[in-house]
């Protein structure tokens, strides 16, 4: 699961060939990329594609990771066993995807040590709606259903990128995100045709839920030369509202169907357009939350720091001196 | 500032959100393995992705959590990234030549054509 990649609008941008790149290599690298052909780690790539590419497949990979914790607060209090045991494969899942992930961006040159720094230091972001609590089990239901919907969107799209590393891992997390999304549809639609206390409480998780599955795909693009830029370069694959199109154009219909309600009353499709109309999420506090202010910001890294210290002594029991370390090639 | 948490096990856990604990320093996460997996017997292994670890027995065990939790797999390789020596993307040219060795495409042999001109003079 995952949140598109946060493009701060105040990045200045500097012109895509950095100083001293070959215009004939970028002319090369380009016609690779028009023609559909995938970019290999060690090719030739402008350093804006290596650093953009850096920061969004980490930025997705720290998603992954943090993205466990919500749902992972109710493996202990899952009701029933095949829940639990389901529960737990799809937080295992998370957390492997997070290493394919890491695997991917550390072909680019940064090592998984500085991502987790920068992870833990605030400097790299996540995707904002983890920063929210899973209240009850509804909460856990909703997410790992329209949360991993709202993910499969993305990763989807970006599977069809000109990165081969980052493709790979998204075809292979795509495949397992399946197996989420029937699960929580599975969870949801099980409390919406239970009893009036258990529609209830998905009715509430869901009105909790909705503002951050709003902001899940970002605010609208400003379209700059940079996002063009990106787009031509197949690492941006879609804008922000077109992904958010098609996730409420798949989704809503379905929540409607049993029977729940959305805290949008002009949430509505045109079919004039066929686009969905909304009221404009709050991205005041989309910001807020994304700059450490949200009510999960403080705990999710603490208990990110915690793991890291508390597995400390069994890495340096085993870790061997000078041991070379090589880059993944692939 | 002690965090404070729905989750009892991280009330219990009493963290601090000032805390700087944690942070890595260089080959903390070890070194890389490249996974090589075969789904089935008869078939070739294949390179799946890579795992960190600090030793081969502890890659075999990351990699089988990685990349065999779904489908079918027999069988599981594990190489130090080091130890692997490819080729260049940018010496691709090196195969360039391959599709024009026609003397290696059974295709190339007209073998039938040479009989039939053969038969048609001895009748002549």
């Amino acid at each position: 699961m995952y949140g598109s990649a946060y493009i701060d609008p105040n990045t200045q941008f500097e012109g895509y060939l950095a100083p001293g790149e070959d215009p004939a290599l970028l002319a090369e690298f380009e016609a690779r990329i028009a023609a559909g052909d995938k970019i290999e780690p060690r090719d030739w790539m402008p350093a804006l594609y290596r650093k953009q590419l850096i920061r969004m497949i980490e930025q997705h990979a720290h998603s992954e990771i943090i993205g466990a914790l919500p749902e992972g607060t109710w493996i202990t209090r899952a009701p029933g066993f095949r829940r639990k045991l389901a529960l737990m494969a799809k937080v295992q899942d998370e957390v492997g995807h997070a290493q394919l992930l890491y695997n991917a961006a550390e072909t680019l040159g940064k090592s998984r040590e500085d991502m987790i720094n920068d992870l833990l230091t605030g400097k790299s972001k996540y995707s904002n709606v983890f920063n929210y609590p899973a209240m009850t089990w509804a909460d856990s239901a909703v997410i790992a259903w329209l949360i991993d919907a709202a993910a499969i969107v993305n990763q989807l799209a970006n599977s069809k990128g000109s990165y081969g590393p980052y493709s790979r891992a998204l075809d292979r997390i795509c495949a397992e995100e399946s197996f989420h999304l029937k699960y929580g549809h599975d969870n949801v639609v099980f409390l919406a045709t239970g009893t009036p206390k258990q529609r209830q409480m998905v009715q509430e998780a869901l009105t909790r839920w909705w503002e951050p599955i709003m902001h899940f795909f970002g605010p609208p693009d400003n379209v700059s030369q940079h996002t063009e830029v990106l787009m031509r370069w197949k690492v941006k694959m879609d804008t922000n509202d077109n992904m958010r199109q098609m996730f409420l154009n798949m989704y809503v219909p379905k929540i409607w169907d049993l029977g729940l309600s959305l805290p949008d009353p002009d949430l509505r499709k045109n079919e004039e357009t066929g686009k969905w109309e909304y009221t404009e999420p709050n991205w005041e506090t989309f910001k807020q939350v994304i700059n450490g202010h949200g009510p999960c910001n403080a705990e999710r890294l603490a208990v990110r720091r915690m793991a890291e210290e508390k597995g400390r002594w069994v890495r340096r029991a085993i870790l061997k001196e000078n041991t070379p370390y090589a880059i993944p090639l692939s | 500032m002690k965090i404070k948490s729905l989750d009892p096990r991280i009330e219990r856990a009493q963290l601090d959100s000032d805390s700087q604990e944690g942070m890595n320093s260089p080959m903390d996460q070890f070194q890389t393995y490249e996974v090589f997996e075969q789904k089935k017997r008869g078939t070739h292994h294949i390179h799946v992705g890579s795992v960190h670890a600090p030793n081969a027995e502890l890659a075999s065990v990351f990699a089988k959590e990685q990349y065999t939790r779904r489908g079918q797999c027999v069988n599981l390789w594990v190489v130090p990234t080091a130890a692997i020596y490819a080729t260049a993307y940018e010496d691709a040219d090196i195969f360039e030549t391959t599709p024009s060795k026609y003397h290696r495409d059974p295709e190339s042999y007209k073998v039938m054509d040479r009989i039939q001109a053969f038969k048609q003079k001895q009748n002549a």
